[in-house]
């Protein structure tokens, strides 16, 4: 493989690509680093070997941290997992015209086999997971993420662990229980979930924490996202991505994505401008952003957006320096915001996003407001997962007709209604 | 007043495979000194020149992050419990 060993990011002390996430010397997160350099000689030859790859995430195992990726004829679930990735990405002109914007993208990770961009953390997560020993498939979720691997370790046969607040949406605990999991509901925030698993993670050391002790290998999986989207631009970079922000983790690895197509000379472009998008009521990344530094204050979350509320975010400080790195910036939106957001979108492209989603599409809309995009620029907006996760966001969004079964009633009640 | 301390794996190699500590103190600060003195080389790994706390180190007193407390002005109880996690984790 690529990837050729485990880097702090706080002190650059190395390790070997084992199961570990933390540095021993300073706490700091690892990331994987990779020599890209023997592929650098035929870069046309590399591109035809992408297009001729699986459709899914697997076509970029170049650029991903396994050693024996499922290849192009790997249709057995049991051993390929599930098939994340190939999303569509859909112009969206009329969103575009409605908030007065040039031109505007939305790649819609809602595609994947779970319906969010989990599916493609977990892939990798996974596949390194069966590589480095482990048995059994754990993660501490707001969701999404406990969908994607309760479905995946019943894809691959693995048992599996979820941990989850037992306050999360019923349509994600319904989603996550169907797969046969040992569900498990914490009476607690997130971060409550969070701090319980990274402790669980020290004492079974045969449990593979997909978003703990595998973080580091799954985190590189949402680069696949940065990658889809330049191939499906024609092998060229967006200017602007808007792209959530719970953790930071995906805002990052998006632009890390792009950096490393750029530097091989894959793409052409450069880094786009990153602009990340939280909910007020929890927001940690946005008011260090707002307040000019990159020390995110934890906060106790209060939002209907709850894939996004992590009140404490690792990768917080690394999303505010991106962020004013590439001139973009890090809004926060109301919770009213969050529901037009979801029905702007859903009204204009026909695709309808969780809460998520909706943080996304209100910080686009209050970006153009602000006229901060100019009328040239290309925009992606990165959604991330299903509305029909999220269906209480909804309620009372909109009006229907009741009617008797009789054309008469539906002329008085529903045509009139429309035009009156 | 004695205060037990949790150990996080990662930390192991520095307590000589210890996944608890048992010091004295009134406020996590003194818990922390008085942990420091028990294990050499336990401090350079959690605090910074600056003497405090590394950003990606978590601090729990029964359970709350104590930044959301007084930090490490944070009175601790006899037969408290601090644990000590690294902040790596979570979504999206």
């Amino acid at each position: 493989m690529s990837g050729t060993s485990l880097k702090c990011r706080e002190c650059a002390a190395t390790y070997e690509l084992g199961a570990r996430y933390v540095c021993e010397n300073c706490f700091g997160p690892l990331e994987v680093s990779y020599d890209h350099s023997h592929l650098a000689g035929d870069v046309d030859g590399l591109r035809r070997r992408i297009q001729a790859g699986p459709q899914s995430i697997w076509r970029y195992s170049d650029f991903l941290p396994v050693e024996t990726p499922p290849g192009v004829g790997a249709t057995n679930l049991s051993r390929a997992g599930l098939p994340a990735g190939a999303t569509p990405l859909i112009k969206a002109d009329r969103l575009a015209e409605r908030l007065g914007l040039g031109e505007v993208w939305v790649k819609n990770d809602a595609h994947n086999p779970t319906h969010s961009f989990k599916d493609r953390v977990v892939a990798v997560a996974s596949q390194r997971a069966l590589e480095l020993g482990f048995d059994t498939l754990a993660c501490a979720s707001t969701g999404n993420l406990a969908n994607a691997v309760a479905a995946q370790a019943a894809a691959l046969g693995l048992p599996s662990y979820v941990f989850i607040p037992s306050d999360l949406e019923e349509q994600k605990i319904l989603g996550t229980g169907v797969y046969g999991t040992n569900l498990v509901k914490v009476r607690g925030n997130y971060d409550d979930v969070n701090r319980l698993c990274t402790e669980l993670s020290g004492e079974r050391e045969s449990w593979a924490f997909v978003n703990i002790n595998m973080r580091s290998y799954y985190a590189e999986g949402s680069k696949t996202i940065a990658y889809e989207i330049a191939e499906q631009l024609g092998w060229e970079t967006p200017d602007r991505i808007v792209s959530p922000i719970a953790s930071g983790s995906l805002f990052t690895k998006i632009a890390k994505g792009f950096g490393e197509w750029l530097e091989l000379g894959l793409i052409t472009g450069a880094v786009p401008t990153m602009n990340g998008a939280q909910a007020t009521g929890c927001a940690p990344v946005a008011n260090a952003f707002a307040a000019g530094t990159d020390v995110c204050r934890p906060v106790k979350p209060n939002t209907i957006a709850k894939s996004l509320a992590i009140g404490n975010p690792a990768d917080g400080p690394y999303a505010v320096e991106l962020a004013r790195r590439t001139g973009g910036a890090v809004d926060a939106v109301t919770d009213d915001e969050i529901r037009a957001g979801i029905r702007l979108l859903a009204e204009t492209t026909g695709i309808f996003t969780e809460t998520a989603g909706g943080v996304t599409t209100a910080t686009l809309a209050k970006l153009a407001e602000r006229g901060d995009i100019g009328h040239d620029e290309r925009v992606v907006l990165v959604i991330t997962g299903d509305g029909l996760k999220t269906l209480d966001a909804v309620k009372g969004t909109f009006e229907s007709y009741e009617i008797n079964p009789s054309f008469e009633d539906f002329e008085a009640t529903v045509e009139q209604g429309v035009h009156a | 007043m004695s205060v037990k301390v949790k150990i996080p794996t990662q930390l192991r190699a520095a307590t000589g495979g210890a996944s608890e500590a048992s010091v004295e103190g009134a406020t996590v600060g003194e818990a922390l000194d008085a942990l420091y003195a028990q294990h050499e080389g336990l401090k350079d790994r959690i605090t910074g020149d600056d003497g405090e706390l590394r950003r990606f180190v978590n601090v729990y007193i029964g359970g709350e992050d104590i930044r959301f407390l007084d930090g490490l002005d944070t009175p601790v109880a006899a037969g408290g419990e601090l644990t000590i996690l690294p902040a790596v984790a979570g979504g999206r």
